[in-house]
């Protein structure tokens, strides 16, 4: 099972409650995809407000909320919206995204180290979303970084893993979970995450704007297991010349 | 800094577009300014249909199934302007108000209570009457009640924008109103507002004070929207490479009918404003794309999901308007009479949520 600062998971597939056609979809996608952490963004939910839309339609025991920073340009306005998130019964959890230039939505590595390392002080679980960058991925750990979220391309972007090398690296060298984030457009694509190690994947935009939210979300889910097993239980090496399943190496030759 | 292209040679680009060039703009990845202008060219015209769904599909992904609310609040009438096409100008004999920071928040308080947590500030021209530190004031008293708070006033200068910025002001809209020059010096008569060049530079100086993003446009109806289009693109492009930390947004309002005798001086359809809004989608998949309650309900409905990504809502362009609905001096009629909910209900119905908060006050320092 997938333990995250002292958190069992069941499911690696993390969910997200961005861009859906209404709440009830989003619930209903949610609820398929058997996730049990959520993504939120602070800046589209009202934490004062019970009846906020985002927030009164999922369970709080069956979720766990993992409010996020997006909009944040650097690490001054991330720590401000994380304190205030916090405050207003948020709890310790952090998706941590500083992403000063709208258009791509691209992590700033300097602003997320600084931020991750001033919110671990104060007793955040972070999960920063970052860059593929495998040395960025060691500092974040270093800071404190509960676990790391590398993207696999460019948030919203659906081509998938684009980051693969370096995602291999960060695999290989992490010593916290890594949640591939970002990018992930079709259940192949998150298998293919899984196959290669990842711990866990976020998946949002792929589900919410699909044809059929719920439907994607359960092949979401099926993919991410059916990853995880493979990679469990051990995938045959690649190789480039062709490989015959019965061997007819000419050894008879041989008294 | 910016310049604009003179609007002949601007022309010249899209004349000679041919149905080949437009078909290779559809199905090129990303698009330069020469796609644009194909898009934008009478050829392109035939392809309507494919523009809605290249411009629909690239929405979708980049902003989701969601459309962003707003209401606008006027805060003043007065104008030093004389500009030929606006309800506002100098010498049209308007009844004239600017509310107090006490009338003003009374609205503000009845669009909150609406539901309304993004608001517009607009005023005409007349900083004697609307200026910097009235702005502040506003913009300080509602920000504990306010998710966001955009402008759309007079152009100010940078260290102003900063200013406003501090108070809690994070997006500016400032309309080019048109491109073309020649057509701007002969429908803006007399005023401040004369100087092309300092409003062209304006969106540069409000990137550049740190604004969360600026909104660009063009009012459709003084010269060719096709040209029109292009510069839109030319500016968009030029902001993006030099203020790659400001959002950008792109708002196309169609001359409405208002006080003066003015007659728009080119006929922009419904069909033509389509095209005009598929083609700066398709040229650019993340600015922000405004329909406003200029146009009718019919078709803001029916261009949900193909290419805008916000709304205003049970808007009432003159100062005072939302507490006295018998209040006159309005900029201009508006053509989506709906209320908010209205609004967002028909939203829902096109299988699209509308998001009235997606934004938040504590992004910056009190």
């Amino acid at each position: 099972m997938l333990t995250i600062a002292g958190r069992t998971f069941r499911s690696r597939l993390f969910g997200g409650t961005g861009k859906f056609s209404s709440s009830r979809v989003m619930k209903e996608a949610l609820d398929a995809s058997g996730c049990e952490m959520v993504t939120v963004a602070l800046r589209r939910i009202d934490l004062d407000n019970p009846e906020d839309d985002i927030m009164s339609v999922l369970d709080r025991k069956k979720y766990l909320f993992l409010p996020n920073t997006s909009g944040a340009r650097d690490a001054d306005e991330a720590i401000r919206l994380a304190r205030l998130a916090r405050a207003s019964g948020g709890g310790d959890w952090l998706k941590l995204e500083v992403t000063p230039d709208p258009r791509t939505l691209l992590p700033d590595p300097v602003e997320t180290l600084k931020a991750t390392e001033i919110l671990v002080k104060e007793g955040f679980i972070v999960l920063p979303y970052m860059n593929a960058d495998p040395i960025l991925a060691l500092r974040l750990q270093d800071a404190g970084a509960a676990a790391v979220m590398p993207l696999g391309s460019p948030i919203g972007t659906n081509q998938g893993i684009m980051t693969a090398f370096q995602i291999e690296i960060i695999i290989n060298q992490a010593r916290v979970p890594v949640v591939v984030d970002a990018g992930l457009g079709a259940p192949s694509h998150a298998a293919q995450a899984m196959e290669m190690g990842a711990d866990a994947v976020l998946v949002n935009t792929a589900i919410a704007v699909a044809g059929d939210p719920v439907r994607i979300a359960r092949a979401f889910a099926m993919a991410v297991e059916a990853g995880r097993d493979a990679f469990e239980a051990g995938l045959g090496e690649k190789r480039v010349d062709a490989s015959a399943s019965s061997p007819e190496t000419g050894l008879d030759f041989l008294r | 800094m910016f310049t604009i292209p003179d609007f002949a040679d601007l022309q010249l680009l899209i004349k000679g577009c041919s149905a080949a060039d437009v078909e290779q703009a559809l199905h090129n990845e990303k698009s330069d300014i020469h796609d644009l202008a194909a898009l934008l060219s009478p050829a392109a015209e035939a392809f309507l249909p494919q523009l809605a769904a290249r411009s629909a599909a690239i929405t979708v992904r980049r902003f989701g199934r969601t459309i962003q609310i707003y209401a606008p609040l006027y805060l003043s009438s007065f104008c030093t302007n004389r500009c030929a096409y606006c309800g506002f100008s100098a010498e049209n004999k308007i009844e004239r108000r600017v509310l107090s920071i006490d009338e003003a928040m009374h609205e503000a308080e009845i669009l909150h209570s609406r539901g309304f947590e993004h608001i517009l500030l607009v005023s005409g021209e007349a900083p004697g009457k609307l200026g910097v530190e009235y702005l502040e004031e506003i913009a300080s008293k509602l920000r504990p009640r306010f998710a966001a708070i955009s402008i759309e006033v007079q152009p100010l200068d940078e260290d102003e924008y900063a200013r406003l910025f501090k108070a809690g002001i994070t997006s500016v809209a400032v309309y080019q109103e048109t491109y073309d020059r020649k057509i701007y010096d002969q429908v803006h008569l007399s005023g401040k507002k004369c100087d092309f060049d300092y409003r062209l530079a304006t969106p540069s100086r409000v990137a550049a004070a740190g604004m969360r993003e600026v909104g660009i446009g063009a009012l459709l109806g003084l010269s060719d929207w096709r040209l029109e289009g292009l510069a839109l693109g030319l500016h968009l492009a030029w902001l993006r490479k030099h203020y790659w930390r400001t959002a950008l947004t792109v708002s196309f309002p169609r001359l409405r009918p208002a006080e003066g005798d003015f007659q728009p001086l080119v006929k922009v359809g419904e069909a033509q404003l389509s095209q005009l809004i598929f083609a700066l989608r398709i040229f650019d998949p993340d600015v922000g794309l405004l329909l406003s309650t200029r146009e009718e309900a019919r078709y803001r409905d029916g261009m949900i999901g193909l290419g805008p990504t916000r709304y205003s809502a049970g808007s009432c362009t003159a100062p005072g308007g939302y507490g006295d609905a018998e209040i006159s001096g309005e900029q201009f009629s508006v053509g989506d009479h709906r209320s908010m909910q209205e609004v967002c209900s028909d939203i829902c119905h096109k299988g699209y949520d509308p998001v009235r908060k997606d934004w938040d006050a504590t992004f910056q320092e009190n």
